[in-house]
């Protein structure tokens, strides 16, 4: 059975999934708004209010730096030329659009089986079940720590090992502190700071999409600098030796 | 301050404790924008008043018309709500308080003295900016919903200015992050605690120079005149505020203060030391008598005139702002585009590789910031206090290894 509730700890509210129910209400509110409201513009708001709360929601998760982001990204830049571009083209024929049932029906479809594939994933990862795993890493931790210990005391030698998976313990218990963005900015230069161990696959930096993405933006920004420029006319207008009364 | 209330409350009910402690802190916030809006206003008054040679409100409320502001805020109330035929009626109702929310949402990441922070983010800094470029959503709404084309251009310029701004603005701020090593603003003004000389802004010549590109930014993008063509009457009428009266006025009023209050106290922070005086008193006491540093009280005093000072730098950073207002002509909308595209951009950019070559190559500073070691340790911390045992052990058994036998 999936724990919906995160541990209270013993305490009769708790603030973390109020507030979680109350951001995902409103992103799922605002969302459901941007597909039903036929009024272009209160769909634009409507997004923006929707974004800002998947930011919350990145808050709450303790991904600081992401959910600043998301809100400088998206809500500070896409939604604002979304909403331009709306603004400026909300003539009167496109202020109220009406959906016709087939293309509800079609929606549907879309949407629903998305949602069916995605729902099977995130539960599927099995950390993702219980909404105590942090507890119970730190508690694992903590378990193998003192039968490393009581090893020692009864004059066992500690292989090597043994060590490495103190090691790997030890990054498994971090995974789920807020995380600190000099970490995120070492794995962009190809450093990840937060290894298990060296062998484990998988885990090097991420130089190289990161490259990839900047000389991307480069060619974007290059490309809409040339498509908005002001062209030259071809030939002129008035032929200078004309004389004005 | 939220353990500090939970204490008081049986187990169980802790979060009676958390709501009582962000709910103060959401009151004090709260008071700094109306308090700061309240005494800005008159200040405004009497500042353009002194710069065209009169004297400003001299009547209400005794010598220096120090209660104008209420005054105002009494005829504002009782003004008609008044909404045109054509507008939205939503969004028209909404965008006021959509600008005010991104104006007040950015206090929270603001320290007013060393901890003493409503949210206290290893991102503070980003989160201010990208914060402070939501207050166009406010302008864009009013303008659209207004239902006139006049406040739909005046909000279309205001926001492309807005927008265009806040690239200069974002290289601007990420120079002291360069410095420092942290997002983290709490750990910024610890930084630069000590003599007025370990300010951020002596600390090298494009630095310098970056806090004035700064200053411009910020007026730019919080539409303070020379920039606020989006206001101006001779053009647009009022802009996006032409269909907006009485009270919806003032909150939007109100929030372009509170801007102002935001960018020159993140200013002060940044360049200025933020809530250290010029005289490291408190610091070095607490530096040589260990037990004052212990006490609760001390550090409270001292934390408290650090909140003057950060009070006093951005009101002084306020006041400038006004006194660039009444001083300088208006630019006009292409003057303006052009200062940030073929001006701002580039000088910060230059000062940008300036000041990263001058940190690289190991330039001797013109301050001295904490050595190197200090700066470690307030920086963020790497280990939490839950793995730090596990890998003293791990470290020990190493150590253990290393010697070739177990102790």
């Amino acid at each position: 059975m999936i724990v919906l509730l995160a541990d209270t700890g013993g305490a009769a509210i708790n603030w973390h999934t109020v507030m979680f129910y109350v951001v995902a209400l409103a992103a799922c509110g605002f969302a459901a708004m941007v597909a039903v409201s036929s009024n272009i513009v209160r769909m634009a708001f409507a997004l923006i209010v929707c974004l800002s709360a998947v930011s919350g929601l990145l808050f709450l998760a303790g991904a600081h730096f992401v959910a600043a982001m998301q809100l400088m990204v998206y809500v500070g830049g896409t939604v604002v030329l979304l909403v331009f571009g709306v603004m400026l083209t909300a003539q009167k024929a496109f202020v109220s659009m009406k959906t016709t049932a087939g293309d509800w029906i079609l929606g549907l479809v879309v949407g629903g089986t998305l949602l069916a594939i995605l729902g099977q994933l995130i539960f599927a990862v099995p950390e993702w079940r219980h909404s105590d795993y942090q507890a119970r890493a730190e508690a694992e931790l903590a378990a193998y720590e003192e039968q490393l210990k009581s090893h020692i005391a009864s004059g066992q030698d500690v292989t090597e090992a043994q060590r490495r998976r103190l090691a790997d313990l030890i990054t498994l218990a971090r995974q789920g502190h807020p995380e600190e963005t000099a970490q995120i900015g070492l794995a962009l230069v190809g450093v990840r700071a937060d290894r298990p161990s060296p062998e484990v696959a998988g885990y090097s930096g991420y130089l190289l999409p990161f490259e990839i993405v900047s000389v991307h933006l480069l060619v974007v920004l290059v490309g809409a600098a040339y498509l908005a420029r002001a062209k030259r006319r071809r030939k002129p207008l008035l032929s200078s030796g004309v004389s004005t009364p | 301050m939220a353990e500090y209330f939970a204490a008081w409350f049986p187990a169980g009910w802790e979060f009676l404790g958390y709501t009582l402690a962000a709910l103060l802190q959401a009151i004090l916030l709260v008071h700094v924008i109306a308090l700061g809006a309240f005494v800005f206003i008159w200040a405004e008054r009497k500042v353009s008043g002194r710069i065209q040679d009169r004297l400003g409100p001299t009547r209400t409320g005794g010598a220096f018309g120090w209660l104008q502001s209420l005054a105002d805020g009494i005829k504002l109330l009782s003004k008609e709500d008044l909404m045109p035929k054509d507008a939205d009626p939503l969004l028209f109702r909404l965008a006021p308080y959509v600008a005010f929310a991104a104006g007040f949402a950015a206090f929270m990441a603001l320290p007013f003295a060393s901890g003493w922070v409503a949210l206290h983010l290893n991102v503070g800094l980003f989160f201010l900016i990208a914060v402070l470029g939501l207050e166009v959503f406010g302008v864009i709404l009013a303008g659209y919903s207004s239902g006139s084309k006049w406040a739909l251009f005046g909000a279309m310029r205001q926001a492309a200015q807005v927008v265009s701004y806040e690239v200069p603005l974002g290289i601007c701020v990420v120079i002291p992050l360069m410095i420092c090593g942290t997002m983290d603003l709490v750990a910024i003004g610890d930084q630069q605690r000590g003599l007025f000389t370990n300010w951020l802004i002596f600390h090298d010549p494009f630095i310098f120079l970056v806090f004035w590109v700064y200053f411009t930014c910020a007026v730019a993008s919080v539409n303070r005149a020379p920039f606020d063509l989006a206001e101006a009457e001779s053009e647009l009428v009022a802009g996006f505020l032409t269909e907006y009266s009485g009270i919806r006025w003032s909150l939007f009023f109100m929030a372009e203060y509170g801007s102002m209050i935001l960018v020159s106290a993140l200013a002060a922070i940044l360049f200025f030391g933020g809530w250290n005086g010029p005289l490291p008193i408190f610091s070095a006491l607490m530096d040589n008598f260990s037990y004052l540093a212990e006490c609760w009280w001390f550090s409270t005093l001292a934390n408290l005139l650090g909140v003057v000072n950060l009070l006093l730098k951005a009101s002084i950073g306020v006041i400038a702002m006004m006194w660039v207002r009444w001083t300088f002509p208006r630019l006009r909308v292409d003057q303006v585009i052009t200062m940030c595209l073929k001006y701002c951009v580039p000088i910060a950019a230059v000062c940008f590789l300036g000041v990263m070559v001058w940190t690289a190559l190991g330039v001797p500073f013109m301050n001295d910031l904490l050595p190197s070691q200090n700066r470690a340790l307030v920086r963020e911390g790497w280990v939490h206090e839950s793995d730090q045992r596990a890998v003293e052990f791990l470290q020990r058994l190493e150590r253990n290894s290393d010697q070739g036998g177990v102790e």
